[in-house]
């Protein structure tokens, strides 16, 4: 259903040329934006995708109260009062999410689990959080998106699924754009997807290789030997569903371009193997430098999950997973990760930030982060699962439609958004400003040592 | 609240003015020092102390792109060094690149108030900004890369002389930086679309436009100069760590004329020998040209032994040593820009090589005749951490030290160097100004790097001591702009007013119209969406004036 | 195998628009509660188009509604979810200590609950997207 209807006559309008998409990570920067200025609705979102434009045009501004507790609406700062003091007085307070905000918000969140000695993870962990592993065992060629427009005549998506997931991906950085040294598009490219589905995606392919499921790894490391000379086996099609004469050409054709690169998706990170995976084609795209230029890239999903990784790597030297119990950051995946804090019913409070665990999590999590047994504060912008069942609920405006800062594309490329028009919700960057602030007053009233943390 | 300090019967150290070891008061008002204060102003007794200028890291790599996929890169070196949070600081993470907190911390505590990032490509300057924001204490600034530019190179390559000075004018407006940064000229193209290659020479001409590293160094000596940049091109010469490369960094210094030019790190470009085979001391050759061209001026780069990281535009010279152990290894390359190499590295001092680039710096440091344009550095974290810097200082200090570190060094190595005939040791005024006023007058920053009238509060105050490495490993006191921020070796207080200091030169607006549909065509952001915005220097941007000179001493 | 599947949950444009019209909404419910089957897999199990289904494991259940895909858009003995409410009933919470759950690939028993009514699943009208 559609918000305004085509043919109103928009009295107020206004014009917002590239406007940045922050749905998912390509955060395409050159939608412009058609905006009722009466209604505060966005009416048309031009060169946007099929998710891109219903995340601009379903956008309205809701009736509903910015701060509640246990459901009742509440005066903001009453509700960052009663956030403050649950995050101080619990013995695992941790903080998720953050993935759908900015940057400039994201900033106030490890100094925030600094202050009351707590943890700190993004929604990384449960997307590319084994590539961020990967990555720092076997490190990464990789490349800023507009290298593969301009020079790459090999592009291969491994276990994703762009053409629903990043529409624009292939039409604007990978498959199809007149780049300097790829002037014909598409037939300067090999184009090969490696996925266990046939899905939208496989329908660009120049080779298409359907493997068997969970036989990524066996599949990278065959490629991985080919480079040290070794041959492609001969039961090859037995252990991975592929032909061996399909990937010796593969490889010859990996071998041979000008500039190669790999996208991998979450048919990765997600099964059998994890990080393992990832590793193995950082390891491959490594590995073929031998030969070629070679770059690999994970197409990481929401708006500024790749910025999230940023913030909290700048600030703690961890990507995500990061504790603070004991007066300085630790990273361990496993046990400072969400999943983990939650399912083994270790985190008696959480600050969810631009997140939904409630609806996504595995469910061993939601039942605890919907008991009692966990304190759930929630800041977000819609109605979600989490908000409902959050006992400090904080409704915040948009970011790339109410308000600017900064994202950063999957390719780390950091981009300042040009929001459409103003809510009557305060920023993500307004109540975490404000949380920091108030969580830092207690922290130093408090002035307790960190090994009282109860969990150390 | 009084913001008067009055520093009393300190030991003051201010080679700008000619003040060497000199007891006096300096007075502090409203964050600048002036020449009273009034009778209720604090006072801090500093008699016995040396009172120095905040420290000024002309060349290091603390914040931005590179230096964030480093530091994810090394989960296992931040673990073995915890940054512990203070009532009045916040925790980070330490090892051989810090998180930001940490970083502005540990120059802090290291008496260092000024530190400019090397290289950070223009498409994502901002995220070097936002993590200055993020970097306590410490003023920055960054030098922007733009020698492998496709489009200002397309622009040299064309005789666009005059284009070519509006765009670098353009770019350097566009990303706020502070001045403009070469690394290996005419490399990136090779490298990123000829598989793998490099540029051999500083007249070899690249595979894609009909252009010679050399070309592009005089081009940007030339566009700098005519602009007037408090700071001259910051080169990153080709063929860095290659034996026999000190050839191409004396031609690389002759390409300046008689204009100024920074030449970073050379102590890695002052190799003799054969290419491909062990390196030999160059550092005569180097020194000697360099002690006879006022217009040059250069940081070290000097090599510590432990642990390090390779951070460098210069990525085939990475893949390179990548070679040697097959480390994780990052490849980075920025569309129409430049290029990126990150490998973990481990100096040793039982290794030929490693060893004779130790005793090539501090050469390089004993041989040069004006302390004003040799300054300290390690190029953090390539050559080591900043955090070396005090050791440093012993080693140039003290020649019986350096005897006795020699002795456990390679032997092969020390036996062809001339390090151990040199007897000079630095005094105390000449650390002072290969630390802090060299490095300010270098960048053109009148307002640091000194204690006169008029001055940026940024002021050290060290205990005398007889181990100058312990010394100047934990200043008494820092100040920032005036606000005391460490007294007894203690953050008494957090400092987050930190500035950022740039350019901003004047540009003809047309430019844009040149650049634009180069844009279009070629990047994958949108060309209104790629300039950066004041907001991001929150309010703490500081504009250096630009003026042209032929060398640091002009004016004097 | 009769009656046992292997679950791939994962992201789809239809869910990624779904949840900007708003997670409580029905469209982003219906989303989340189809579950696609090989044609194959579909006579095997006696199933079709639009009938309920319970799927299982050993962490919980849930009840999905049926759509079989054509031929060859699915590997035989896998069945696909776009992720949400539904396919989070089924997560186990062991990361193998990495934070991540094994999302992609759980075997699940299916068994038919009822016959279903054919909801229109396609995108709502042009207009309400472009």
């Amino acid at each position: 259903m559609s918000v305004a209807s085509k043919n109103d006559k928009i009295v107020n309008e206004k014009i917002v040329e590239n406007a940045t998409c922050t749905f998912c990570g390509c955060c395409c920067d050159d939608i412009t934006l058609t905006v009722d200025m009466d209604k505060k609705v966005i009416t048309k979102a031009k060169d946007a995708c099929v998710l891109g434009k219903s995340w601009f045009l379903n956008h309205v501004i809701e009736d509903k109260p910015i701060a509640r507790i246990a459901g009742k609406e509440v005066p903001l700062d009453d509700a960052i009062d009663e956030a403050a003091n649950i995050l101080m007085e619990a013995k695992f307070p941790i903080l998720y999410g953050m993935s759908d905000t900015i940057c400039e918000a994201q900033r106030h969140c490890a100094p925030i689990m600094d202050d009351c000695g707590g943890t700190i993870d993004t929604t990384t962990s449960v997307c590319h959080g084994p590539s961020g592993m990967a990555f720092q065992g076997v490190g990464e060629p990789t490349m800023t998106l507009g290298e593969v427009k301009n020079r790459a005549d090999f592009v291969m998506y491994w276990g994703g699924n762009p053409a629903e997931a990043h529409p624009r991906h292939f039409a604007r950085y990978a498959v199809t754009p007149e780049g300097m040294y790829t002037p014909n598009g598409k037939d300067d490219r090999t184009v090969v997807i490696v996925d266990i589905r046939h899905t939208k995606t496989a329908g660009v392919a120049d080779i298409f290789l359907q493997l068997t499921p969970g036989k990524d790894f066996e599949l990278l490391w065959m490629l991985r030997a080919a480079c040290k000379g070794f041959e492609i086996p001969e039961d090859c099609k037995e252990i991975c569903g592929v032909d061996k004469e399909v990937v010796e050409d593969l490889f010859q054709k990996m071998k041979n371009c000008t500039y190669g690169v790999i996208f991998f998706g979450m048919g990765l990170t997600m099964t059998r193997g994890r990080h393992f995976n990832s590793g193995a084609l950082m390891a491959l795209a490594t590995d073929l430098n031998e030969f070629t230029h070679f770059v690999a890239k994970p197409a990481r999903g929401h708006g500024n999950v790749t910025g999230a990784d940023n913030v909290v790597s700048w600030q703690t030297g961890y990507p995500f997973g990061v504790n603070f119990s004991r007066g300085h950051p630790r990273f361990n995946p496993g046990e400072f990760t969400t999943v983990d804090t939650l399912s083994r019913k270790e985190a008696d409070a959480a600050l969810i930030i631009a997140s939904d665990p409630v609806a996504n999590f595995p469910k061993p999590a939601i039942d605890h982060i919907t008991s009692d047994k966990c304190k759930l504060i929630s800041i977000d912008t819609k109605n979600t699962p989490t908000s409902e069942a959050a006992h400090v609920s904080i409704q915040t405006s948009t970011y790339g439609i109410n308000t600017g800062g900064t994202v950063y594309r999957m390719d780390d490329v950091p981009i300042s958004l040009r929001p459409a028009f103003d809510s009557p919700f305060p920023s993500d960057l307004e109540v975490l400003t404000k949380l920091r602030k108030k969580v830092n007053e207690l922290s130093k009233k408090a002035n307790r040592p960190y090994s009282t943390k109860k969990y150390m | 609240m009084n913001n008067e300090i009055r520093i009393k019967n300190g030991i003051v150290f201010d080679p700008t003015n000619g003040i060497e070891g000199k007891v006096g008061d300096i007075f502090i008002k409203d964050g600048k020092i002036v020449s009273k204060v009034s009778e209720s102003a604090q006072v801090i007794d500093a008699k016995g102390m040396a009172v120095m200028p905040g420290g000024v890291d002309i060349h290091c790599h603390i914040t931005g792109p590179k230096v964030n996929l480093a530091r994810k890169l090394m989960p296992e070196d931040h673990r073995l060094d915890p940054h512990f949070k203070t009532p009045n600081t916040q925790s980070g993470s330490g090892g051989i690149v810090p998180s930001t907190f940490a970083t502005g911390y540990r120059y802090a505590t290291l008496g260092y108030t000024t530190a400019m990032e090397a290289a950070v490509p223009p498409l994502t300057a901002r995220h070097a900004l936002e993590e200055m924001y993020d970097t306590p204490i410490i003023d920055n600034g960054f030098y922007v890369l733009l020698a492998n530019n496709l489009f200002l190179q397309s622009l040299i390559a064309e005789g666009r002389n005059e284009e070519f000075k509006e765009a670098v004018a353009w770019w350097l407006n566009a990303t706020k930086a502070y001045t403009v940064k070469l690394v290996n000229p005419g490399g990136d193209e090779p490298w990123k679309g000829h598989k793998n290659l490099n540029v051999k020479d500083i007249d070899d001409k690249s595979k894609v436009v009909d252009l010679s590293p050399r070309k592009v160094i005089e081009s940007f000596i030339d566009a700098v100069h005519e602009l007037g940049l408090p700071h001259p091109p910051h080169i990153h010469c080709n063929n860095l760590g290659h034996s026999g490369n000190y050839d191409t960094t004396i031609e690389t210094m002759k390409t300046a004329g008689d204009r100024r030019l920074h030449v970073a790190h050379i102590q890695f470009n002052s190799y003799a020998g054969e290419l491909g085979k062990s390196p030999k001391s160059a550092s005569k050759e180097i020194t000697d040209y360099v002690n006879d061209h006022e217009n040059i001026t250069c940081d070290v780069g000097q090599v510590m032994f432990g642990k390090a990281m390779f951070m460098t535009a210069d990525a085939p010279l990475t893949y390179l040593l990548r070679g040697y152990k097959k480390e994780k290894w990052v490849n980075a390359d920025t569309e129409c820009e430049s290029g990126c190499g990150i490998l973990p590295f481990d100096y040793q001092g039982m290794v030929y090589t490693h060893a004779l680039q130790w005793a090539i710096g501090l050469e390089i440091f004993l041989l040069s005749k004006d302390p004003w344009r040799i300054v300290l550095s390690t190029d953090h974290p390539n050559g080591g951490s900043f955090q070396n810097y005090p050791m440093v200082m012993k080693l140039l200090m003290d020649y019986e030290f350096r005897k006795e570190a020699m002795k456990h060094l390679n032997q092969k190595a020390m036996n062809s160097t001339i390090l151990g005939e040199l007897k000079r040791e630095y005094t105390l005024n000449e650390i002072c100004i290969i630390t802090r006023a060299g490095p300010a007058k270098c960048l053109g920053l009148k307002d640091k790097g000194h204690l006169g009238v008029g001055a940026d509060a940024d002021i050290t105050i060290y205990d005398m001591l007889d181990d100058k490495e312990e010394m100047f490993n934990a200043p008494r006191y820092v100040m920032k702009a005036g606000q005391l921020l460490i007294a007894n070796h203690e953050f008494i207080s957090d400092y987050t007013d930190k500035k950022v200091l740039r350019v901003a030169p004047e540009y003809d607006r047309d430019i844009e119209k040149v650049i634009k549909p180069f844009f279009d065509d070629f990047y994958s952001v949108q060309f209104a969406n790629y300039p950066i915005d004041d907001e991001y220097l929150h309010g703490t941007g500081v504009v250096i004036e630009t003026k042209k000179k032929k060398s640091i001493h002009e004016n004097k | 195998m009769k009656g046992q599947l292997i679950l791939i949950p994962g992201r789809s444009s239809k869910q990624g628009v779904g949840l900007n019209k708003g997670k409580l909404k029905e469209e982003y419910i219906r989303v989340t509660n189809t579950l696609e089957l090989s044609a194959e897999d579909a006579l095997e199990n006696g199933l079709e188009t639009a009938d309920i289904v319970k799927i299982s494991n050993h962490v919980g259940e849930t009840e999905v509604q049926v759509k079989v895909l054509k031929e060859g858009k699915l590997p035989v003995g896998y069945a696909f979810i776009p992720y949400g409410p539904p396919s989070s009933n089924l997560f186990d919470g062991e990361t193998c200590g990495t934070g991540m759950p094994a999302s992609k690939g759980m075997t699940i028993d299916i068994k038919f609950i009822k016959k279903g009514v054919k909801k229109k699943t396609k995108l709502p009208p042009k207009t309400a997207i472009g």
